[in-house]
């Protein structure tokens, strides 16, 4: 199979330009007999459907919780970047550019970062026309603030609520246009297969959550905006409905899987405090702008952290890092709080946490100040730890966040399923190795309203309108296919839970492939999934019937997904024999400790193809060619 | 801790629902009140009864999608919280709980503790909104807001749509969540055009839906997680007879 990511020729400033310029326009009558089908309605569907909409087609939209307003986008709370250069710091299109292809470790494609940068100003415009209450100055112009990763201040935020402040605006966007009659919604549905005819993706099969009933919806093309597979590590802090279901299911049909073992960490966790816990809670990274992260420096000091004297701390990131300090990017971090823990010095129950520390800022800026910047974070904080930041240090751990892997995508967000576009954190697109805060909105922003939009009519262009029929063969087979599976999951009556088997599969790959990774650890995975799995389809045991709400019946389809995803999780981190970003290979890395690269042999994106349950996957590379940047060990020192 | 639960259980929306107790045993105090669900769930499908269906997502506070009533209060004892954020060290060894679904008539029981919500997406899309289409908007420091009025609509903005308010309201009036959506946008200038449109909009639709009357008794505010204050219905209040007054 060749792979072909359709990168328009010239110079890579000029590339979208060009681009939109020669992607053909379709007249706004024969725009209202496309239907376009959009799964997800997260920033990136959201806005997706909501655009697609106002541009005249006919859009079906689905989320699986109650409202589109839920999706899981709405818990972000750092901020957005965009490089606006409103603080006159330095800021441009290039640095972020630049920033982003650095911070993913030189594993991303230069053309879609470039644009990605390019289009980010235009969000904040959308944004604020839209109603976001962004964060303001005395002057009444726009505030920003600096995240991890990143030198300049060119992100925007509301409060700690900027995901769904963002969220919102997309929603609204949404509402009128449902209302307008050109978005049909289903909320509480779920996908959970795609339907091909003649290999062009031409529709989906669901479940309606409430009735349980199965059915086909058809349509011109399919946008899968259905976000990450943290999840799969049981613990993360994505909300508890993420999922891999809908782009598996695509997997299996034939779409490529990319990078799927760059999934990344996140520093400022809440640790774990017990096995009763179902997910770990994120504190805000802008936290570490005025945070200090320290652990003492001796081993075994257990000691009540103010009593610790400032020179028997070790601010590891600070020491470590002192151009980036705390503010270095997120594996980087992860890594060192995780090395110190390693070492005996970690803090907190259990000894896996590092302090961040609040003294010093309350004593430079004053604990008004903080507690505007920070207030609901602290109160987050004590709500689930019963502690009082202001007074003793957060403890954080760093725990699974976000996943860069995604389906492979070429330039126009089209997978290699003609007429299957993947959006958001559901696609692999422009992060690479490892994402930069405050960039996932943005990404999942600008394919949806800025980019997607526009591709999808390029793929219309050479089409006619050919909506199948539901009554297609070929949909009533998958829909079929789609109740045997739903039946079998409903007849195992075994011994075990769904939470169970998730906890244990999460479980091993936290401590085989996650924030450090090595060939024996690894191999080992790929001995016990299938054993795990097979276990899982033979002792599971789901109660109820599926013509109702069923709850453990939409978790164990998750889950039975997450069973066979793990394993290509694997053999992804397997075969890619070097450390890149948040992908830290122990046999690869540099004397300090840091991640080693090898460009010669894995300067490329891997594509899975899928060969069947238990069989090898196929390997299919991209190979990233860069015009523009320069190839350099990564440096945060 | 240990502590006996007395939950309600209707079998969908058709169905007569009744209480149930159960009992949580060795809960440690460190759990959310969704974690201590969980326990017991696990249980009941270990001996084979249905587990106890209940809505959430994110666990963080954010999502608005879990919601209960908890002792009578929704989202329970502790103020300015949701179920998910709620943690068992605010209950006592021994305690009797007894936990509903959100009881308001427009907003209908699909099974166990999870209702249809589905009213408060009908209200947006009846005008909240500010009518923006994608692309042509100009750069976002040409409009200038003052940080006091992005403030106050940011404090209007932090509605998270539980509906907790309705589900507190002796008339299931929606009030609370209604005047905060109103209020975020009527008090942005980009809000300005439409203002009195979505005002009188989405209260049509609010009375639509079957929500009932404000009698202003502040039981809406009592258990707004994200402490949405009631001026903002007396806000609405203005915009809305402003509104009328301008229509004749
Ligand atoms: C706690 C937290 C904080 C974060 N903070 C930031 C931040 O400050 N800045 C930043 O840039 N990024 C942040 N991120 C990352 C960012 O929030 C996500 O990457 C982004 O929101 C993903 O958006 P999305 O639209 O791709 O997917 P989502 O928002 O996850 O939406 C997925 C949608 O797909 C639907 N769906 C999924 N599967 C199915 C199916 N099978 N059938 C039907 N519907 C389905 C869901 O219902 C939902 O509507 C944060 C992430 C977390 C976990
Ligand atoms: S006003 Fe408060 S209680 Fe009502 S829906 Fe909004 S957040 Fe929930
Ligand atoms: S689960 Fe999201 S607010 Fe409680």
């Amino acid at each position: 199979m060749k792979l072909d990511a359709k990168i328009p020729s010239g110079p890579l400033a000029q590339k979208w330009s060009k681009h939109r310029h020669d992607i053909k326009l379709i007249n706004p009558a024969n725009k209202r007999k496309f239907d376009v089908i959009v799964v997800g309605s997260g920033l990136a569907g959201g806005s997706a459907a909501a655009t697609l909409s106002e541009l005249g087609y006919k859009v079906e939209c689905f989320c699986f919780q109650d409202s589109p307003r839920r999706a899981h986008s709405i818990a972000a709370q750092g901020g957005i970047n965009a490089a606006k250069n409103y603080q006159n710091d330095g800021d441009s299109v290039y640095r972020l550019f630049y920033d982003t292809i650095k911070g993913g470790d030189f594993r991303s494609r230069e053309a879609n970062v470039y644009r990605l940068a390019e289009v980010s100003v235009n969000i904040i415009d959308q944004c604020v026309a839209q109603g976001v209450p962004f964060a303001r100055e005395y002057s009444g112009y726009l505030a920003n603030r600096s995240f991890g990763g990143a030198q300049v201040s060119r992100t925007f935020y509301a409060r700690g609520q900027t995901g769904q402040q963002l969220l919102l605006g997309a929603y609204q966007a949404l509402a009128k246009q449902i209302e307008a009659g050109g978005v049909k919604m289903y909320p509480r549905t779920e996908m959970l297969d795609l339907v091909l005819i003649n290999g062009q993706a031409k529709g989906i099969v669901v479940r309606d959550l409430v009735t349980g009933e199965i059915s086909s919806h058809a349509a011109d093309a399919v946008v899968l905006a259905t976000g990450g597979y943290g999840n799969v590590f049981f613990l993360s802090t994505n909300a508890k409905g993420c999922n891999v279901t809908a782009i598996w299911r695509a997997y299996k049909r034939g779409a490529l899987m990319a990078n799927p073992c760059f999934t990344q960490i996140h520093p400022t966790c809440i640790p774990v405090t017990g096995e009763h816990q179902s997910k770990l809670t994120l504190m805000s990274e802008s936290l570490r702008n005025d945070g200090r992260v320290w652990v003492p420096k001796t081993k075994g000091d257990n000691r009540p952290p103010n009593e610790i004297p400032k020179e028997e701390r070790d601010y590891f990131l600070e020491r470590k890092y002192p151009a980036y300090g705390n503010l270095a990017p997120r594996d980087i971090s992860s890594r060192a709080a995780k090395e110190v823990c390693d070492e005996g010095r970690g803090v907190g129950p259990g000894g896996r946490g590092v302090y961040l520390d609040f003294a010093d800022a309350i004593e430079r800026l004053g604990l008004n100040v903080i507690r505007e910047r920070y207030g609901n974070l602290f109160e987050m904080y004590e709500r689930i730890t019963g502690e009082d930041a202001y007074k003793i240090p957060m403890r954080i751990y760093p725990a699974s966040h976000y996943t860069m892997g995604g389906l492979w995508v070429d330039y126009n967000l089209m997978s290699n399923i003609p007429g299957l576009y993947v959006i958001g954190e559901a696609n692999f697109s422009d992060h690479g190795a490892n994402r930069l805060g405050a960039s996932a909105l943005m990404q999942g922003l600008a394919d949806g309203y800025f980019i997607l939009p526009y591709t999808i009519g390029d793929y219309f262009a050479a089409e006619r309108p050919a909506k199948p029929s539901v009554d297609d063969p070929e949909f009533k087979k998958v829909e079929s296919e789609v109740a045997e599976r739903t039946k079998k999951l409903l007849s195992i009556r075994g011994r075990r839970t769904v939470t169970e088997f998730h906890r244990e599969l999460g479980k091993l790959m936290w401590d085989k492939c996650g924030m450090a990774r090595n060939e024996a650890g690894l191999k080992e995975a790929l001995d016990t999934i299938p054993a795990m799995r097979r276990e899982f389809w033979e002792d599971l045991n789901v109660l109820g019937d599926g013509n109702e709400l069923n709850q453990s019946l939409e978790y164990a389809g998750r889950v039975a997904d997450f069973m066979e995803f793990a394993e290509l999780v694997v053999y992804d981190a397997l075969t890619r024999d070097e450390s890149s970003g948040a992908h830290f290979r122990e046999e690869h890395q540099t004397p300090d400790g840091e991640a080693r690269r090898d460009d010669e042999r894995f300067s490329y994106v891997s594509a899975w193809e899928y060969q069947g349950v238990d069989q090898r996957p196929i390997l299919h590379k991209e190979p990233l060619v860069y015009e523009e940047v320069h190839l350099a060990q990564r440096s945060y020192k | 801790m240990n502590l006996t639960l007395r939950v309600w259980r209707q079998k969908n929306s058709t169905s007569q629902g009744t209480f149930i107790e159960y009992e949580a045993d060795d809960i440690s105090p460190d759990t959310s009140f969704l974690e201590m669900l969980d326990i017991v769930n696990e249980g009941l499908i270990k001996r084979g009864e249905d587990p106890v269906a209940f809505d959430h997502d994110c666990r963080e506070g954010i999502c608005g999608t879990c919601g209960m009533v908890i002792n009578g209060i929704a989202h329970g004892p502790l103020g300015a919280t949701t179920t998910c954020q709620l943690h068992m060290r605010h209950f006592k060894d021994g305690q009797l709980i007894t936990i509903e679904p959100w009881r308001a008539r427009p907003f209908p029981v699909i099974k166990d503790l999870v209702v249809d919500r589905s009213a408060f997406d009908r209200v947006i899309q009846a005008g909240g909104y500010i009518s923006a289409r994608t692309g042509g908007t100009p750069d976002g420091n040409t409009i200038q807001i003052s940080k006091p009025d992005a403030d106050l609509a940011m404090d209007a903005a932090a509605c998270i749509g539980c509906g907790a308010c309705v589900a507190a309201c002796k008339n299931a009036s929606a009030m609370l969540f209604v005047a905060a959506k109103v209020s975020h946008l009527n008090i942005l200038p980009q809000g300005k055009p439409e203002k009195d449109r979505r005002v009188v909009n989405m209260v049509r639709a609010m009375d639509e839906e079957g929500f009932g009357n404000c009698t202003v008794m502040g039981s809406c505010e009592a258990v707004c997680p994200k402490e949405i204050s009631l001026d903002f219905i007396s806000r609405m209040n203005r915009d809305y007879l402003g509104a009328l007054w301008r229509s004749r």
